[in-house]
């Protein structure tokens, strides 16, 4: 991945980009934020973003929140970026009182969640928030730490009320850009001169940093992220080569060598943890790459870690094709790992939507570098993203078992499957909402909602929602579908939303979700249901799928459904329907 | 490097952040000359310029060099 310039993102920021996804951002900050809102546009091309700018002027974050007739609640913008910088909040810091300081970072925190709650209460929006770098004045030195009214003390305290506010705030998002002049170091990330001549607290070489860190968050919000990991093995996950040296002379365990690679599995596994999925692309025998994971005392990951393995001499392209297709995930949701430059290219070169990370020679700075990437930003985290592993595993055995069966209909009766219909629970909005940002490929209109949105339709009497579970005989696929329909007069009910999780796909689901639709707005009183495809570059899959199901196609991608005379789909998905 | 030299490389400079490769720059071009030469591409310039010949102006060069002649002498002074 090239090094970005700061030069480089201002010739960006001026190349046409009309091809590309429009949003809008709007940048408020207490100290000077044109060179960033600049290296925002030229980074958002890098991503195919169009971003149109809304960049407040100096220190006016008060009166463009404050005033509801000010430029920012005209501009309407997507995302708002706020950033108050500790540098200039210390001018604040030094006028209160000393015996007030101690309630320094309650105050300003009380502040920052007015500002949220005003800016939510007039605008649909995501909030990104800065969170405070780490400055010490020196006044106290190191004693600073045991004094409540020190400014390190209060800025500390500050990012830790930050956090926990914005974990109960759906919407708004922190960007950690202490982290990053943690990562940098101070001297580098703040460039005295710049900040006394044109009120710039972030150096210039660190702005396509920082700009990173806020486009990785606003792909996320785009459902632009990662899923899985495909990792080499052989000088990868551990050192030394498996076949030639054998299970005793691998490197890995505490000692040497071995801790570099130990400590990268630690981090895959806790990837795994947090719902990654993790598969094997190896070239080997496929028993001698597995024994380490299946007796080497010291290995981290296991063989129940794994939810694909595949070793064998084929080429890594087809192998890693081979992969996507059984977990039936985007290509561009893929990271491949492996220390081996050639295979490296030559999977960039045959699938270019990969991600590739250029792995450094030396397995010590594997980690450090991989995180620098900051490839598995999420803005969604349910619980039950730990149990993907074993979803994905369970689907590798149905696919074994596919094969075994003549007649795929056979087969799927075989699978038992039953489907949970409901409307949504509470408990489900962080799922809900993950899905509506996850699905690229089965989703007929692909609107994404925040968990606040879904919460807000939920409660909305103008919509019915109904949220689908499905379970086989293998395990359980947990929610995997949502439905969101719109009451659009007293007879017609207009489909918003009805994406669907691609590993449930061809068993008879969309059948029966089908149905379940008509059938709630059959007991609902109305007569016709409309739905909608609009196109996107990922979802052609659907593009068919109301007309396969027995709704008329009334042209302009609008698809209806008279209930008297629908004929219900076939399927061999039992029901078990919870009314509320 | 001698003062010929720093001019060539200053130029490059140039030529890169205002992203416009028919930029030459002499002892007295100065912000009048080059239309986007404004406050804020003037930070972006003394950055790239520190960058290039691992040097770091004063905040008074920043603000009191008048023209591209007299950054040169800074350079060569600093070097």
């Amino acid at each position: 991945m090239e090094k970005n310039s700061f030069v480089q993102l201002k010739k960006n920021s001026k190349k046409n980009m009309d091809d590309f996804a429009k949003y809008k951002i709007a940048v408020l900050g207490n100290c000077s934020t044109q060179h960033l809102s600049t290296a925002l546009k030229g980074y958002g091309y890098k991503e195919n973003y169009n971003f149109e700018l809304f960049d407040a002027d100096y220190n006016q974050i008060d009166g463009e929140i404050f005033d509801d007739n000010s430029n920012l609640y005209k501009f309407k913008p997507n995302y708002i970026v706020i950033y108050i910088c500790a540098e200039k909040l210390y001018e604040d810091f030094v006028k209160t009182d000393i015996s007030l300081r101690d309630k320094f970072a309650d105050n300003i925190i009380n502040k920052i969640n007015n500002y949220w709650q005003i800016i939510n209460s007039r605008l649909d929006t995501n909030i990104l928030q800065f969170n405070f770098i780490e400055m010490d004045d020196k006044v106290f030195g190191n004693f600073s730490n045991k004094l409540p009214n020190s400014y390190i003390y209060q800025i500390r305290k500050l990012n830790y009320l930050l956090m926990e506010l914005s974990s109960k705030v759906k919407n708004a998002f922190i960007i950690d850009l202490n982290n990053i002049q943690n990562t940098y170091g101070r001297n580098e990330f703040y460039d005295s001169k710049l900040y006394y001549i044109a009120k710039m607290p972030i150096s210039t070489n660190m702005l396509p940093e920082v700009a990173k860190q806020v486009v990785d968050i606003i792909k996320s919000l785009n459902g632009r992220f990662k899923k899985c990991v495909i990792l080499d093995l052989d000088n990868t996950l551990w050192g030394g080569v498996i076949g030639d040296d054998g299970i005793k002379s691998i490197q890995i365990g505490e000692l040497g060598l071995g801790h570099a690679f130990s400590d990268f599995q630690v981090w895959l596994k806790e990837l795994k943890n947090r719902g990654i999925i993790l598969a094997v692309c190896s070239k080997n025998n496929e028993d001698i790459a597995k024994e380490p994971f299946e007796n080497h005392p010291e290995m981290v990951l296991r063989l129940d870690d794994i939810s694909m393995f595949v070793a064998n001499w084929e080429d890594k392209a087809s192998n890693i094709k081979h992969i996507q297709e059984t977990i039936n995930i985007g290509m561009d949701s893929i990271v491949f790992i492996d220390d081996n430059p050639f295979e490296r290219n030559l999977v960039r070169s045959i699938i270019p939507d990969i991600t590739v990370p250029e792995l450094p020679e030396d397995p010590a700075e594997y980690l450090t570098y991989l995180k620098s990437l900051n490839l598995f930003e999420t803005t969604s985290y349910s619980e039950n993203d730990k149990d993907r592993t074993k979803q994905y595993q369970a689907e590798v055995g149905r696919e074994s078992m596919k094969n075994s069966f003549n007649d795929f209909n056979d087969y799927l009766k075989s699978l038992d499957m039953v489907a949970t219909v409901h409307k949504f629970s509470e408990f489900e909005i962080p799922r809900l909402s993950q899905l509506t940002q996850r699905s690229n490929q089965f989703n007929l209109r692909t609107i994404r909602y925040t968990e606040a949105e879904i919460e807000a339709i939920s409660n909305d009497n103008n919509y019915i929602t109904l949220s689908f579970s499905l379970k086989d005989k293998f395990g359980d696929y947990g929610l995997i579908s949502l439905v969101i329909m719109k009451k659009i007069d007293a007879n017609s009910l207009f489909i918003d939303s009805w994406l669907m999780s691609c590993r449930v796909l061809k068993r008879g689901m969309e059948e029966f979700i089908i149905n379940s639709v008509v059938e709630k707005a059959k007991e609902n009183g109305f007569s016709k249901v409309i739905g909608e495809y609009i196109k996107t570059p990922k979802n052609s899959m659907v593009e068919h799928m109301y007309s396969k199901l027995g709704f008329k196609d009334v042209g302009d991608g609008k698809f209806e459904a008279i209930i008297d005379d629908f004929k219900y789909n076939k399927t061999n998905i039992k029901g078990d329907i919870e009314n509320e | 490097m001698n003062r010929e030299e720093v001019f060539k490389k200053i130029n490059d400079i140039f030529i890169d952040v205002f992203d416009d490769t028919s930029i030459v720059v002499g002892e007295e071009t100065s912000a009048k000359d080059i239309e986007d030469w404004d406050s804020l591409t003037h930070i972006t310039l003394i950055s790239a310029v520190e960058e290039e010949f691992g040097i770091k102006f004063a905040m008074k060069d920043v603000l009191g060099m008048k023209n591209v002649g007299e950054m040169v002498n800074i350079i060569m002074e600093d070097m």
